[in-house]
């Protein structure tokens, strides 16, 4: 089936999401859609699955315009769609979310369970993606979930399948796997619109690249094109794809880690006798999938979790049981993963984030009343230095783009003086400027003597930043290992296929 | 999007662009919408009550039969009722100086106990539990006021604390149960409120409560040593109110405690991850949602010299919530609201006196301006008004879950 | 992300987590205090003699009154605690549906002793008899359940209902105007369902179309309920003739279904209650059904804990939470008219009695689940009798005695509710951007 798109234009209000789209799409072809966070890709992909009608131009499959009010009129039209964060309801089983919309019953509507499951089988047989029906999606790996949410859209018949950002999530070796599924789904006939921001990635499957920066389509390359060739056309002005840094002059062990374990509510070990230190003046990446502990992690060691066992040390000093208040003044500053949820308040104005861990010192209250007018030369001062984009200090958060946002997460701690940086996925969701600006600012933490733990599920994030890297699998750090490590290996390491350390010269085994 | 920024050094793209106008609380141009909004609410529900006035009318009713007949008589009658119900409830509240005052000592307790809902409400939590608070305090305030002998002025501050605090320790133990174990506090601020309620009906038959020479269930009403006093016949508790809602604006705006409420209030995961002590800001803000709660009752019992009995506090628990849901959960707001619906509940007796029309109607017209206030969409829709965009009035969410 | 972090047992550490640790002390601490009361009645029964009829109303002349001595239930009571106790200090109190029948043990433990005590050492001997309380708590536990039912049906699907007392209220009122004014008992249930669904249109129109705060919005439609049901009773004029067409309802009768009734202990309980209370049998066992059998329910399901993966499967989300909100409001109808017209006849202010917050108390306390909360509403039904049978002997004033089912709901929601989840969208309108 022939996808034709033809002048797709999304506004909201004022602002233009998408501009005058033109692409097309033949039958049997993978065609990556390359750009930045926030350029418009996911408002093009909601269009073409019913979840946002266009405010202007046309979609055509095989010549025909169509217009969708609804998913499900895509996909009767045979579009599907892999969502980056998936479609899939936690707490049904794998059947019942393959076959919800579309059950199949037993007569006065009761469900047909076995049905759904052999269902599933088959499906999962026919395209090689191995899937157990009755096993309860909360408690699959996020691989596996992955699966689900393909075989979902394949049970209705996709003939053209979109991926939205579906690596994020895995490791190499997945990605791998991933691409050969996609593969396989072209050899039967299936078109592919797989949506990333990751240059390797489009280069090593794509039939074509179409760069799309800002709302409009950019131009359309091959897969042949260098990587810098792309970047560029991604944003709009040469991108430097590696930081620039000296070499790293580490200190002394400022926070160690020695025997943590965590225990989750429902009773697994998701981080299991984790031992590390982190030295003064040097990066360590903490890298791995998520999902194997490192969240947890990060958050015994702020004290958001109590840990069941093990102890944290900082310059010498048991901060074991320490709460996230002590841990935040005993010199620990944190960036966390999700900031919408755990950074900032999304209500507040930008000028009240900026001390909201903060507003107990000297500096910005005295006693019980606050000191608004401190409160307000530190916003100002903050914005500017960061280089934060918004209308005001006084514009709630909310109002954000999500790399300014960011910005006043790393504003906020790091306006304070520091013995340790801990920054989970600082530049999730964050457009490439920022992403620099954010890099930078860490380097220079770095050098100033901090020592900076990062957390990133970007590989490229962890070899331009660590000094060291120490990877996790299984609630457990298998190695740690200097950022020369070829990618394949510590690709085996974040799938637990490889152990052992490259420091102190010892080798990595299998 | 529009074009980035000219210096290509500079970082960041623009800022995603907001629908919502932001309501900055200083400048006159922006509340302007939610005045409109609460007004057009105001006068729907007043339809509304219209039509309920002519169902109540003997006249109407009488006339409705002949309504195609006859149309001008059930017009008439029905205009009659009407205007004389609206008018009764109008002059029974502020007609005249006495008025006036009886409806701000009406108003003085659902101010104070508004504000002890609101300052919950930007603190995340539901506090349903007014009335339980208040019958504490009733208690608190009533036994020292009758039992004790004290001279006149600490006798009344003696009561006065006494009252506070046990409405206080009433509500503090709803925010210790939540922030130890989670409990709801819708659910538990109502249960506590029956529990009071077996409380009082169990301290009645008490003595010590007795009203000497009566066998009503009845405190006698506490000594005149420990009244507040009045100027005018108002009792000076009224201008307590005032202070009270002073004193919540400047500890939510301007102190540290009321900036760890509203960060509670509106993310609490994100307060947690900054440092903050979540469990201990629920604790704290219903010790002092509650306290708002027991001088509120002092009103009552150190102001008009009530005496306790079973139905003191009357419905005041769910006034004071719709009074903070009108108010918007700020103490301004509370204010003005705590004043419209004392005028709304002594006009209503008014009404009753004068038009005949059954005083429940205050109270019918009271839930449905809350109900419009809480959805400005409907009201819009209504009265085909164009206002601001936001949606709901108030930060708190579903099960805390 | 929304993934869970699905690890394995691979090097796997000897710990013992602090959540176990937390259960093993509650566990200690609930236990030990049962066994300490249960101790108490034993020590403070000076005549453990009491009289005792399997009957709901004592009938001396047809079924006299048996003697029976109480210690025969006190010190295997004290037993069973003192086991319990025992094995939960060794961590040994299993997790799955044997520990379950330990706590129900306890439980019975503690109320069986409970009674003996209460009932024991009166003035008079023999003069106040120990009823069966069973029929009773299967009676007022039946708005409960339908309480519950209609919480469950609301929050399934994404829709908190706090409203339910609201529910109640005009369910209760308009059951008894309808009863009146049709001279029939079943008109009345026509009523209840009638004004529940109303009340369930309100619930949804402002929640769903007009996005208002759910929590805020129950409160404020209970608020509403309140005053309309308080003016419209206060406009039945005190003419009796009038009265009777509005607010002298007919109550259901009693109707004993045969061979089911005569089973011993059970049948008198189970099946010889009023038509309400059939219909509450059959409401629990349609909504089970209904929620997790058929293609419906899995809808409902979907749309409360991931709307939008509903949506891109082309669920209509909006449309299946209104389906499911006027399903709950017809239960809700249903309990209320039990206030009137399924028990005392005309409606009163506060009819209902705070029955509906305890209702939305038994959907936390069961987990959303249809069977395990009207297992908790049949607990506080429990509670309800108690206290109304408690109420003619002296031991416990009155007063502490009425505010026992209030009680009993704050300990269970604060020992329950940090350990349950709600379904995940509960409480979030959809919205299509």
């Amino acid at each position: 089936m022939r996808l034709e798109i033809q002048g797709l234009t999304k506004r909201f209000g004022s602002f233009t999401a998408n501009d005058s789209i033109d692409l097309t799409i033949e039958p049997g072809e993978i065609h990556c859609l390359l750009g930045e966070n926030g350029a418009g890709k996911s408002t093009l992909m909601n269009m073409l699955y019913g979840l946002l009608d266009p405010t202007e131009g046309q979609i055509l499959l095989d010549g025909k315009p169509v217009s969708f009010t609804s998913p499900s009129d895509a996909i009767d039209a045979g579009i599907g769609m892999v969502h980056q964060h998936f479609m899939l309801v936690p707490v049904f089983t794998v059947a019942e979310n393959v076959m919800l919309g579309r059950e199949h019953t037993r007569g006065l509507g009761v469900l047909n369970r076995a049905k759904a499951a052999d269902m599933v089988r088959e499906l999962s047989s026919r395209y090689n993606l191995a899937v157990d029906p009755n096993r309860l999606v909360e408690d699959l790996p996020v691989g596996v979930q992955q699966r689900v949410e393909i075989i979902k859209a394949l049970s209705h018949n996709a003939e053209v399948l979109i991926l939205d950002e579906p690596t994020a999530v895995l490791t190499p070796q997945e990605i791998d796997e991933l691409m050969d599924i996609m593969r396989e789904l072209k050899k039967q006939g299936t078109s592919i619109i797989f949506i990333t921001h990751k240059l390797r990635e489009v280069k090593a499957v794509g039939d074509k690249i179409s760069v799309i920066r800002r709302g409009k389509v950019v131009g359309t390359a091959p897969p042949s094109t260098a990587e810098p060739e792309l970047a560029e056309m991604m944003v709009g002005r040469s991108v430097k794809l590696v930081v620039d840094k000296e070499d790293a002059k580490p200190g002394a062990d400022v926070l160690t880690v020695d025997h943590l374990t965590v225990v989750d509510p429902r009773g697994h070990q998701v981080v299991k006798d984790v031992s590390f230190a982190a030295r003064a003046g040097e990066v360590l990446g903490i890298a791995g999938v998520q999902g194997n502990g490192q969240t947890e992690l990060i958050k015994a060691l702020m004290g958001l979790v109590r840990p069941d066992a093990g102890e944290i040390r900082l310059d010498g000093e048991d901060i074991s049981r320490y709460g996230p208040r002590e841990s935040l003044d005993s010199g620990i500053g944190y960036i966390p993963e999700d900031r919408s949820h755990d950074g900032y308040v999304a209500d507040f104005s930008v000028r009240e984030n900026l001390i909201l861990d903060m507003y107990r010192s000297d500096a910005f209250s005295r006693g019980m009343a606050l000191k608004l007018d401190a409160i307000a030369a530190n916003a100002d001062a903050r914005i500017e230095e960061f280089d934060i984009r918004t209308e005001s200090r006084e514009s709630p958060v909310r109002a954000l783009s999500g790399g300014n946002q960011q910005k006043v997460l790393v504003a906020r701690e790091l306006s304070r003086p520091l013995k340790v940086l801990i920054a989970s996925q600082p530049t999730r969701g964050v457009d490439v400027g920022s992403i620099e600006f954010i890099h930078k600012r860490i380097i220079a933490e770095r050098d100033r003597g901090t020592a900076v733990v990062i957390v990133s599920t970007e590989l490229d994030e962890i070899y331009a930043l660590s000094d060291r890297i120490a990877v996790m699998y299984d609630g457990r750090i298998i190695g740690t290992v200097s950022p020369d490590i070829p990618r394949e290996q510590i690709g085996l390491m974040m799938a637990g296929a490889l152990e052992g350390d490259t420091e102190k010269g010892t080798e990595v085994s299998a | 999007m529009s074009p980035e920024q000219s210096a290509p050094e500079k970082t960041g793209t623009d800022p995603k662009p907001d629908p919502e106008v932001h309501a900055d609380l200083r400048s006159p141009v922006s509340w302007l919408p939610t005045v409109v909004e609460t007004l057009a609410a105001i006068v729907v529900a007043l339809v509304i009550g219209a039509v309920l006035v002519v169902l109540s009318d003997q006249e109407a009713i009488e006339a409705l039969p002949y309504l195609f007949s006859y149309p001008a008589d059930f017009f008439s009658a029905s205009w009659d009722a009407i205007s004389s119900s609206y008018t009764a409830l109008v002059k029974g509240s502020v007609g005249s100086l006495d008025r006036l005052g009886t409806t701000l000592e009406r108003s003085a307790p659902l101010i104070c106990a508004g504000l002890g809902v609101s300052l919950a409400f930007r603190a995340g939590l539901f506090n349903i539990g007014a009335t339980g608070q208040m019958v504490f305090g009733f208690l608190a305030a009533g036994y020292i006021g009758f039992t004790w002998d004290l001279p006149p002025v600490i006798h009344m501050l003696v009561a006065l604390v006494a009252g506070v605090t046990a409405g206080a320790l009433w509500g503090g133990l709803v925010g210790l149960l939540k922030a130890r174990t989670g409990a709801h506090e819708v659910i538990t601020t109502i249960m506590f409120n029956y529990l009071a309620a077996s409380v009082l009906l169990f301290a009645l038959s008490k003595d010590a409560f007795q009203r000497p020479g009566s066998d009503n269930t009845q405190s006698p009403p506490v000594a005149d040593s420990a009244t507040f006093g009045s100027v005018f016949d108002i009792h000076l508790g009224v201008l307590l109110a005032f202070a009270a809602a002073a004193a919540v604006w400047w500890l939510l705006e301007r102190s540290t405690l009321g900036f760890e409420l509203r960060a509670v209030g509106a993310n609490p995961d994100a307060s947690r991850t900054a440092g903050m002590n979540v469990a201990r800001v629920y604790t704290v803000a219903m010790l002092l949602s509650g306290a708002l709660a027991g001088l509120g009752a002092t009103m009552q019992v150190l102001g008009d010299q009530a005496s306790l009995s079973p139905t003191l506090a009357g419905t005041i628990g769910f006034d004071a919530i719709t009074v903070a849901l009108l108010g918007r959960a700020t103490p301004l707001g509370t204010v003005l609201a705590g004043l419209l619906f004392g005028a709304l509940s002594v006009g209503g007796v008014a009404m009753q006196a004068s038009a005949g029309t059954p005083k429940e109607l205050a109270q019918v017209l009271s839930a449905l301006i809350v109900l419009f206030v809480a959805a400005p969409a409907l009201v819009r829709g209504l009265t085909r008004l164009k206002t601001s965009g936001s949606g709901s009035t108030v930060l708190a969410k579903g099960w805390g879950g | 992300m929304s993934a869970a972090t699905a690890v394995s047992d691979v090097g796997r550490v000897e710990v013992r987590d602090h959540a176990d640790v937390q259960r093993q002390i509650k566990l200690v601490v609930v236990y030990a205090v049962v066994a300490l009361a249960v101790l108490a009645f034993l020590l403070t029964t000076s005549d453990p003699t009491i009289w005792y009829t399997l009957d709901e109303r004592l009938n001396r002349k047809e079924n006299p009154p048996v003697e029976a001595n109480g210690l025969f239930v006190l010190w295997p009571a004290l037993a069973v605690s003192v086991v319990a106790l025992a094995l939960a200090a060794l961590n040994r109190v299993p997790r799955d549906w044997r520990g379950m029948v330990l706590h129900l043990l306890v439980g019975v433990a503690f109320f069986a002793g409970f009674l003996v005590w209460v009932y024991a050492d009166q003035e008079r001997a023999g003069s106040i008899v120990m009823t069966n309380p069973l029929p009773g708590t299967v009676r007022l536990a039946t708005p409960l359940i339908f309480g519950a039912l209609a919480g469950v049906m609301c929050e399934r699907a994404g829709v908190i209902n706090i409203a339910i007392e609201g529910q109640f209220l005009m369910g209760a009122f308009f059951a008894s105007v309808a009863s009146s004014l049709a001279f029939n008992a079943e008109m009345g249930l026509l009523g209840g369902v009638l004004a529940g669904l109303a009340m369930a249109a309100l619930l949804g129109v402002f929640a769903m179309r007009y996005l208002v705060n759910q929590v805020v919005l129950g409160v404020v439609l209970i608020a509403l309920a309140t005053a309309l049901t308080s003016f419209l009773l206060s406009q039945i004029p005190n003419d009796p003739e009038i009265k009777a067409y509005l607010n002298e309802p007919l109550i259901l009768p009693r109707i004993e279904i045969p061979v089911l009734s005569d089973i011993p202990l059970l049948g008198n309980t189970l099946f010889n209650q009023t038509l309400l209370v059939y219909l509450m049998y059959a409401s629990v066992a349609l909504v089970s059904w209904l929620l997790f059998q058929t293609k419906w329910g899995l809808r409902v399901r979907s749309v409360g804990e991931h709307p939008k993966a509903a949506d891109t499967v082309g669920i209509k989300v909006n449309r299946v939470r209104w389906q499911a909100v006027l399903l709950g409001g017809v239960f809700a109808g249903l309990g209320g008219a039990y206030f009137t017209v399924g028990s005392t006849g005309s409606f009163d202010n506060g009819a209902s009695a705070g029955n509906g917050f305890i209702a939305l108390a038994a959907v936390i306390m069961g987990r959303w689940h249809p069977f395990f909360a009207s297992m908790a509403a049949l607990f506080f039904g429990f509670m309800w009798t108690l206290q109304s049978q408690l109420s003619f002997l002296d031991k416990i004033p009155g007063e502490l005695l009425r505010a026992s089912p209030y009680l009993a709901t704050v300990i269970a929601v604060a020992g329950f509710v940090g350990q349950v989840r709600p379904p995940a969208a509960d409480g979030e309108p959809y919205v299509k951007s």
